[in-house]
């Protein structure tokens, strides 16, 4: 070979192999030089975002759906692998960080990226749960009541949005988990703007709820389950925050929660609560998971995640590496089963299956019998 | 004529049985459907329409409030029970021991006539800084109608809650703060990240026990108290041999969800334990975390 092209090759693949292992190098980077033991301010989070996506683009995605009350993004990362036989993808919904103080959410929602990220390479069942599911996680709704907690020692516990004073008032926001269309201002809810369970105006009203509203509207028929995480109490509420409406599926509800606050025991002995929120906390009414539950999406729940009041919102960063592990068996739990009961890989759907064959198999042979009698009955 | 008959038989059978191609579909799902939201939601009016009766910082039920046995996990039996935890600490609470709720095995619930409401509770009861567990008993009565006044708690079997000795550490740290040259000061513990200092973490805990006193008074069946943070701590000097403390606590009311302030004034030594003085909620200022625009 001539030497020009020979050191072409030798210089080209040199550089193949830097581009490649770069971008490997890059996209464990993304997920390891980042402290998920640690709280992150906002911007910290849209960078790592950011890096998240440019590190995996195989499997992660971005979206900006909606802009806050102060006009920042609302923005997603979508978890996703090719389907194979390009069938359509169902989608599995997650949001954190509607209530600004609840700081172990976003600290969780980038856990559960983190996790999926650094294992689908090597776990074939979540593998397969990412080919046929997009996981669409949001580790900021209230973006901006978020920044205002980091401001100074004083803002600390804020709840609400930031969205300016109604006529007559001085106080500043929303609670955002009142705020939706869903038996929206009948109970649990506050009128007071001051109130830190001020539903707002009308239901959707605020352009945060409005933004989910919106986004998983355009997905419902496709959306497998809704996981909205909270702090703090260790509870796992199922729908509805209404005491006099039950949903249709409560019993199925009750056992996949069941099962997931099962998983989430085995790993520090945690006690999780399932039950609807009438039962176990308050009656409310305009949550997200109320309004994933009315629009049809079958499974819906809060996780409320640690502690039960020793430090409640304060929850010490100690401690996110065991709360994000219990919450990350939960979360898989109910994702596994929602996604098992789709694509018939459950126990029951196995029966099923076992039933049709038998009974295909009988008809066959008695079918094969009656030919051949009527066969040799016209012989005869 | 006997094929022709096999073949009438064969043939009624058949069509008694079915065809070969039937399928067997697993049950149809209808709670994944759409429009399988339980009728009533559409024919009632709690849909969000203007002639409902909106409840306004109350619950729904609360004309039909939980009695005889309770469901442990319900939150009237818990909303109890966490009474049963702030008695515990303002009795037997100090720098070294501390009560927490860890789960309510059984609950009942009667009115008593001109009195209010009885709770009889089965609970397991957390020591927290020694990490041990004891079961209790424990009844609470809230008042109701003519009777104000806060909750009335008594428990049984606290005895084995006192068995970690912790006489020595409470000695030190009194003596400490006696003999100090400059009386102690801090603020915000545990601080934004949940992260509390080693030496002040007796501070932290004093005044959990402090603010014990005031959720005890101000707890009812409708509120679920927990201390968030101490927000200021400023020692004063030693009276008749009590360390004396002026704090500004944070108290976190789960139901309404609101943060409130309270300006606690008490005193503290081994023997006597804890002494409030004086408790004084603060009103808090909505104004001034950012002035509105007023043109």
């Amino acid at each position: 070979m001539e030497k020009k092209t020979r050191t072409f090759w030798i210089v080209g693949s040199f550089l193949l192999i830097l581009e490649t292992s770069n971008s490997l190098v890059e996209g464990l980077e993304s997920t390891r030089s980042y402290d998920y033991t640690k709280y992150h301010s906002m911007d910290e989070i849209y960078r790592w975002m950011e890096d998240v996506e440019r590190g995996n683009p195989e499997l992660v995605s971005s979206a900006i759906y909606g802009h806050t009350y102060e006009e920042r993004n609302i923005t997603l990362l979508k978890l996703g692998l090719q389907n194979p036989e390009s069938r359509e993808k169902k989608v599995i919904w997650m949001d954190c960080g509607i209530h600004a103080r609840e700081w172990i959410a976003p600290a969780f929602c980038q856990w559960f990226v983190k996790e999926i990220v650094n294992s689908y390479k090597t776990n074939k069942k979540l593998e397969q749960i990412l080919q046929n599911v997009d996981i669409y996680v949001t580790p900021v709704i209230n973006v901006d009541g978020y920044i205002f907690t980091w401001a100074n020692d004083s803002t600390r516990l804020w709840r609400k949005s930031r969205s300016t004073p109604p006529p007559g008032s001085g106080c500043y926001g929303v609670d955002l988990n009142r705020n939706f269309n869903a038996n929206w201002g009948t109970v649990g809810v506050s009128f007071d703007s001051c109130s830190n369970t001020y539903c707002g105006k009308s239901a959707g009203s605020e352009p945060e709820a409005k933004a989910v509203m919106d986004f998983v509207g355009k997905l419902v028929n496709r959306t497998l389950c809704f996981l909205t995480i909270h702090s703090a109490g260790q509870l796992i509420l199922l729908p509805y925050g209404h005491p006099e409406i039950s949903a249709p599926n409560y019993n199925e509800l009750v056992s996949v929660g069941k099962a997931a606050a099962a998983e989430m025991k085995k790993l520090h002995g945690m006690n999780y609560t399932v039950g609807t929120s009438p039962q176990i906390l308050y009656a409310n009414s305009g949550s997200s998971r109320d309004w994933a539950r009315l629009i049809g999406i079958p499974f819906s729940y809060t996780f409320e995640l640690r502690d039960k009041g020793e430090f409640s919102h304060l929850l010490p960063e100690e401690q996110i590496k065991p709360a994000c592990e219990e919450a990350f068996a939960g979360a898989l739990s109910i994702i596994t089963y929602v996604h098992d009961k789709t694509y018939g890989t459950l126990p029951n759907a196995a029966v099923t299956t076992m039933t049709t064959t038998i009974s295909g198999v009988a008809m066959t042979i008695w079918s094969t019998v009656m030919v051949v009698s009527l066969t040799i009955g016209v012989l005869m | 004529m006997m094929s022709v008959r096999i073949i009438v038989v064969l043939a009624v059978l058949t069509g008694v049985t079915g065809s070969p191609n039937v399928m067997i579909k697993p049950e149809a799902d209808m709670s994944a459907h759409p429009n399988s939201v339980p009728e009533t939601v559409e024919e009632t009016e709690i849909f969000g329409q203007q002639n409902v009766p909106v409840l306004v910082g109350e619950e729904a039920e609360e004309d039909v409030m939980a009695t005889g046995e309770l469901n442990p996990n319900h939150y009237p039996a818990q909303r109890a029970a966490k009474v049963v935890q702030h008695y515990l600490n303002t009795r037997y609470g100090s720098p070294y021991r501390l009560f927490g709720l860890q789960r309510v095995n059984s609950g009942n619930a009667e009115d008593v006539a001109d009195s209010g409401r009885k709770y009889q509770l089965e609970v397991t009861v957390q020591e927290i800084i020694g990490n041990t567990t004891e079961k209790c008993s424990a009844e609470v009565l809230f008042p109701r109608g003519e009777r104000q006044g806060s909750a009335q708690v008594q428990a049984s079997s606290w005895e084995e809650l006192l068995k970690n000795d912790t006489e020595a550490q409470e000695e030190a740290l009194y003596q400490e703060y006696k003999m100090n040259q400059s009386l102690v000061t801090a603020q915000n513990l545990p601080d934004s990240y949940g992260h509390i200092e080693p030496d002040m973490k007796p501070l932290w805990h004093l005044g959990f026990v402090a603010s014990s006193f005031v959720m005890l008074n101000e707890s009812t069946e409708n509120t679920l108290y927990n201390m968030a943070q101490v927000a200021n701590v400023t020692q004063l000097p030693t009276e008749n041999d009590q360390l004396k403390f002026d704090y500004h606590i944070l108290l976190h009311e789960m139901v309404s969800q609101e943060i409130i302030h309270w300006k606690l004034l008490f005193t503290w030594s081994p023997p006597e334990g804890v002494k409030v003085l004086q408790m004084e909620q603060l009103p808090h200022c909505h104004h001034c975390e950012k002035p509105p625009n007023t043109n």
